[in-house]
């Protein structure tokens, strides 16, 4: 409570400050901002961690500097500007050069960046660790952070991978299902946390389910048998004239079904994001031109929805970690079943 | 537009921190993991059916041992039995014995009475035999210190002989 809170009044300060005292606020500019990635790590009111920034371009080669020299967004430096969390290249009249702009490839750690190595780096400790004290325990009842985690492997062992891609394939598919349910999960919840070391929104971000799905993708194709080619190019048991509809559409297929992890992560993620701070988003709007009374009276209720939205994220948190892992077993099922005609 | 543009850098480094994080979880996590898992699975499943065998090893042993109970009742009712045998037997010769035993101490008693009475039957005999000669013999004395009767005497003794 007190941490959305504080999250809020944040929220409230960056939007205040960017636009100036007398621009209305605007939620819309506050959500964007907040769901898309930054180069800094917000920690608390003006309190801002700069990260590193790193540019490469053909012109001038890779570029490693920290972001604090933009001074957000106020400052020039070596020919870079931060405007609305991008970098351009501005000549030496501060105007834009857009021919050089679109040839820079910005490798920054970005927030979403940090957030990403924070978590990866936690979930190796939590998952080494785990693994140590079954060393240590064997052949014992698990214990302390074990016991937590061994259902949830059990689950996705018994429940998932053994029940989509049956008993003889599912053990090498396994590392990659585990890794995935524990990724999307944990970044979730740290999506959910609205103070540093979370906030960043990295699972609802476009570009990391990408990458999840594309490596599902990979995993479907190296491992795919041929019964399921056959099964995509030409269905067993179908007329031939049926073929020419059902190809296309089964070749379609199999780029949908990475797009539909995609998608379905992406959205739900980021629409959770955006409900929340549409929520807090009230307070503000309700509240401004010093109608503090109006502020007020809005926060009750909305403090009230907004703890049940974020329970209700924390579910979706784990739903959608849950299903997409569901989703690839059963694409991996596809992929290794064999011929039963 | 901008919220599904995926930027190069965030692909760049998601793709390098996801493929690194399956690695080294493959190598010191989940292999591990799955490994204790399995191990601990196989070995319940294992003590399992070693509950199992024992249990069928246990009604077995139950089994043989009520088959050697009942024959120990059967061999001590055979036993019982011969020894009941036995003691009849036993008890009918000791019988037996007992009766000729007795039955000759009874012969020879007998006999040994019937010999003692022929004893003193012979010896009875014998002393009434003197005990007559000297009743005779005092009333001989008698009689013939009386003549007269002493005659009498003589006279009917022949009578009587003649009379044979």
């Amino acid at each position: 409570m007190i941490a959305l809170l504080m999250s809020s009044s944040a929220m409230a300060g960056s939007g205040h400050d960017t636009d100036g005292a007398n621009v209305p606020f605007s939620p819309s500019e506050l959500i964007m901002h907040h769901i898309m990635d930054a180069h800094s790590l917000h920690i608390v009111g003006d309190i801002a961690l700069p990260l590193p920034i790193i540019i490469y371009s053909s012109a001038k080669g890779l570029e490693v500097f920290s972001s604090s020299n933009f001074h957000h967004g106020e400052a020039t430096y070596n020919g870079y500007r931060l405007e609305h969390e991008h970098i351009i290249v501005v000549d030496s009249e501060d105007n834009l050069d857009e021919a050089a702009t679109a040839e820079i490839i910005d490798f920054s750690i970005t927030k979403n960046v940090a957030t990403l190595l924070f978590g990866v780096i936690l979930l190796i400790i939590i998952f080494t660790s785990v693994a140590k004290s079954y060393v240590r325990n064997e052949g014992k009842a698990p214990s302390g952070l074990q016991s937590f985690v061994e259902p949830i492997i059990l689950f996705i062992r018994d429940d998932i991978a053994k029940a989509s891609i049956g008993e003889k394939h599912y053990a090498k598919f396994m590392p990659f299902l585990l890794s995935i349910f524990f990724f999307i999960w944990v970044f979730n919840i740290i999506g959910l946390i609205p103070f540093f070391p979370g906030g960043a929104n990295v699972t609802g971000n476009i570009a990391v389910p990408i990458v999840l799905a594309l490596v599902t993708f990979f995993y479907i194709i190296r491992n795919s048998g041929k019964a399921y080619w056959i099964h995509i190019f030409a269905m067993p048991g179908v007329p031939t004239w049926v073929l020419f509809i059902l190809t296309p559409i089964e070749i379609l297929g199999i780029f949908i079904k990475p797009l539909v992890l995609i998608i379905r992560l992406f959205a739900n993620i980021t629409a959770g994001h955006i409900v929340l701070l549409v929520f807090f988003c009230l307070i503000f709007l309700f509240g401004d031109g010093g109608n503090a009374g109006g502020g007020f009276g809005t926060a009750v209720p909305v403090m009230a929805f907004t703890i049940f939205i974020n329970c209700l994220e924390l579910l979706v948190g784990i739903l959608q970690a849950y299903v997409f892992t569901f989703l690839a077993a059963i694409y991996f099922g596809m992929a290794v079943a064999e011929e039963h005609h | 537009m901008e919220l599904i543009t995926p930027q190069i850098g965030l692909l760049f480094w998601m793709t390098i921190s996801f493929l690194t994080l399956m690695f080294i979880l493959k190598r010191f996590a989940w292999g591990p993991i799955m490994g204790a898992l399995k191990e601990r699975e196989d070995s319940i499943s294992e003590a399992l059916d070693q509950a199992r065998l024992a249990k069928e090893e246990m009604d077995k042993l139950h089994s043989s041992n009520e088959k050697l109970l009942e024959d120990a009742k059967a061999e001590r009712n055979e036993m019982i039995k011969e020894a009941r045998e036995l003691k009849d037997s036993i008890v009918a010769e000791a019988k037996e014995k007992a009766k000729e035993v007795t039955d000759k101490e009874m012969i020879s008693a007998r006999e040994n009475i019937a010999r003692e009475k022929t004893a003193a039957v012979s010896e009875i005999r014998e002393q009434v035999a003197l005990l007559s000669i000297e009743i005779a013999e005092k009333i001989l004395k008698e009689q013939l210190s009386d003549g007269d009767k002493q005659k009498q005497r003589a006279e009917d003794m022949l009578k009587d002989l003649e009379l044979n």
